[in-house]
C-alpha cells in the first residue's frame, strides 16, 4: 500500500451549496502537496474531512495511518506547560523525556516548562509542529500554519518543515494561500477550484517563474501578477 | 464575565500645559506606593479616634456605644472563658458542611448540565427556578421541615453556597473553546482527556468566581440563620450578649464574624492565584 491519502467522488455540501463536489485526491507515502485555492474553495472543509472531524460527506474518503494536525492558530491548552501540550493524548511511557526530544528538535528546549502564553507567535507555532509531529503520523495535515506569522518567521518555519519532513517522511498536505510557499516546499502542487482538484503542477519540472505564472492564471491572477513579474 | 475582577486604577486623561491631552503614566503624579497605601488608614483611624472620644467622655452612652478599650476588654474576656472559642468552632463547622455539601452538589449538577443535553433541560429549569426564590424567605419552611437543630441552618448555608457555584460552573463548560476541542480530536485525545485537559480547565476560571460568590452568601446566610435560632456558635453569643446588654459582647461577635469572612475570602483568593497562573504573563 503506498498511497496514503485516495479519495473518490467526495462530495459535501452545506445546504444546497456543494464546497466539494465529485473530489478525487491520491497522496502516495511520503509526498509533500501543496493545496492552493481561493477563499471559500473548500480547502479548510477537505482538510476537516481527511482530519476526522466531518464525516457527513458522500463518497470514500480514505486514510491509511495515523492523522496529525498543526492549525493556522497554535491551538495550544494555556493552562498546561509546553511539554504537557506536546505530549497529552500520547501513549507513550516517558513522556517529559519524549516531549523534550521533539522540543528540540524545533530549537525550543529550553521553553519546555513555560506556559504557552508567554512564546511568541512563531515559537508557539513550532509548539504546535512538534506536537503534531511527535504522535508520528503517517498524514500531516498542516492548515495554514503559517498564515499569522512574519515574513522572516515564516521563512525560518519552511526551513524547518522541510527539514522534519525529510526525517519523519509523513504524507503531508499544505494548505496556503502563497504560491511561493507552495513552490517552495511540494513535490506537488494541486489547485482546488468549483469543488475539485482543477489543475496539478510539479514545481521540480519546471522553472520556478514560469510555474508561478501559470498557478497565479489558475487561481485567476495571472494577468497583473505576470506584469509584475516582468518588472 | 470570565476575567475576575481586579482593582487597577484606570488611565486617566488629564490635560497637558499646551492644552493637548495626553495620557498620564501611573506614576507620573502619585506618592510612592507605601506613602499611598498609608494614606488609606487615615479615615479609618480618624472614626475610631471619634468612636473612642464619644463614647470615651460619655457624650454618647457606652451602653450604645462602648469604647474600644472595653470591647476589647470584653474580647479577652470571652476568649478566657471559652465562649469565642467555642461559638467560632461551632460556627465555623456549620460553614464547613454546608459549603462543602453545597458545593459538591453545585459542582457536579453544573457540570452534567454543561456537558449533556439532557442535563441542561432537566437540571436548569430547576435550579433557575430556585435561584429566584429569595433565600432567606425559605427560612420558616426550614424550620417546619428540619426543625430548629443544625440542619437547616447548613442546608440554608449549603443553598447559599450552591447557588453561585452552580451558575458559574455552569457557564464556565460553556467557555470551553470549540477550537481547542477540535485540535486535541484530530490529535487523538480520548473523550475523557478532552474532558480532563480541555472542557474542566476551561471552567477553572468562572468557577473559582462562583466559589468566591458562595462562600460570601454562605457566610450571610450562616450569620442571618444563626440570628433566628440558636443555641449555639457566635450568633448565640450575640443574642446571648443582647439579652444581657453587653453591647461591647455584640461588637466583639460582629468583628469575629466580620474577620472570619475576610479571611475565607483571602484563602479563595490565594487559590486563584495559584491555579490560574497560567494567565500571568
Amino acid at each position: 500500500m503506498t498511497e496514503t491519502v485516495r479519495v473518490r467522488g467526495l462530495t459535501k455540501a452545506f445546504g444546497s451549496r456543494r464546497v466539494l463536489d465529485g473530489l478525487d485526491l491520491t497522496i502516495r507515502r511520503g509526498e509533500f502537496v501543496a493545496l492552493l485555492g481561493r477563499s471559500g474553495s473548500g480547502k479548510s472543509t477537505l482538510l476537516r474531512v481527511l482530519a476526522g472531524l466531518d464525516r457527513d460527506i458522500s463518497g470514500a474518503a480514505g486514510v491509511t495511518g495515523r492523522v496529525s494536525m498543526a492549525f493556522q492558530q497554535p491551538r495550544l491548552l494555556p493552562w498546561r506547560p509546553v511539554w504537557r501540550n506536546i505530549t497529552l493524548g500520547l501513549d507513550t511511557a516517558d513522556p517529559r523525556g519524549t516531549a523534550l526530544r521533539a522540543l528540540t528538535e524545533v530549537r525550543l528546549s529550553d521553553k519546555a516548562d513555560v506556559w504557552p502564553r508567554t512564546l511568541s507567535g512563531g515559537e508557539a507555532q513550532r509548539v504546535s509542529l512538534a506536537r503534531a509531529l511527535v504522535r508520528e503520523p503517517d498524514l500531516l495535515l498542516l492548515d495554514e500554519p503559517f498564515g499569522s506569522l512574519d515574513a522572516l518567521t515564516r521563512l525560518a518555519m519552511h526551513r524547518l518543515v522541510v527539514q522534519l519532513w525529510e526525517r519523519y517522511r509523513p504524507a503531508t498536505l499544505l494548505v496556503t494561500h502563497d504560491v511561493d510557499e507552495a513552490l517552495a516546499l511540494a513535490d506537488r502542487v494541486l489547485v482546488l477550484e468549483g469543488g475539485r482538484i482543477a489543475a496539478e503542477h510539479l514545481p521540480a519540472a519546471h522553472g520556478q517563474a514560469e510555474l508561478r505564472a501559470r498557478v497565479l492564471s489558475d487561481l485567476g491572477v495571472g494577468e497583473t501578477e505576470s506584469i509584475h513579474e516582468g518588472a | 464575565m470570565g476575567v475576575p475582577v481586579t482593582s487597577s486604577p484606570p488611565d486617566v486623561l488629564v490635560p497637558a500645559a499646551d492644552g493637548e491631552r495626553t495620557r498620564a503614566r501611573p506614576t507620573d503624579r502619585k506618592p510612592p506606593r507605601g506613602a499611598r497605601r498609608a494614606a488609606y488608614w487615615i479615615s479609618p483611624i480618624a472614626l475610631l479616634t471619634i468612636w473612642q472620644l464619644l463614647s470615651g467622655t460619655g457624650a454618647v452612652s457606652s451602653q450604645k456605644l462602648p469604647p474600644l478599650n472595653v470591647i476589647w476588654r470584653a474580647g479577652v474576656e470571652v476568649a478566657r472563658n471559652g465562649q469565642l472559642g467555642d461559638g467560632l468552632a461551632v460556627s465555623l463547622r456549620r460553614m464547613l458542611i454546608g459549603f462543602v455539601v453545597g458545593a459538591a452538589v453545585a459542582a457536579v449538577l453544573g457540570v452534567a448540565a454543561g456537558l449533556l443535553r439532557w442535563g441542561d433541560v432537566v437540571v436548569d429549569p430547576l435550579l433557575q427556578m430556585v435561584r429566584n426564590v429569595p433565600l432567606f424567605g425559605l427560612i420558616p419552611l426550614f424550620i417546619l421541615w428540619f426543625g430548629i437543630g443544625e440542619l437547616p441552618k447548613e442546608v440554608l448555608i449549603a443553598l447559599a453556597a450552591a447557588l453561585p457555584i452552580y451558575v458559574n460552573v455552569h457557564a464556565g463548560i460553556r467557555e470551553a473553546d470549540p477550537l481547542l476541542v477540535e485540535a486535541t480530536t484530530v490529535l487523538g485525545y480520548g473523550r475523557w482527556q478532552r474532558l480532563r485537559h480541555v472542557v474542566l480547565p476551561s471552567a477553572v476560571p468562572l468557577t473559582l468566581v462562583g466559589v468566591r460568590l458562595g462562600v460570601a452568601s454562605a457566610w450571610l446566610s450562616l450569620v442571618v440563620a444563626e440570628q433566628i435560632n440558636a443555641d449555639s456558635g457566635i450568633g448565640f453569643m450575640i443574642n446571648n450578649a443582647r439579652d444581657f446588654l453587653r453591647t461591647d459582647i455584640v461588637f466583639v461577635g460582629l468583628l469575629l464574624y466580620a474577620f472570619v469572612g475576610l479571611a475565607m475570602d483571602t484563602v479563595v483568593r490565594l487559590i486563584e492565584r495559584r491555579l490560574l497562573r497560567w494567565r500571568a504573563s
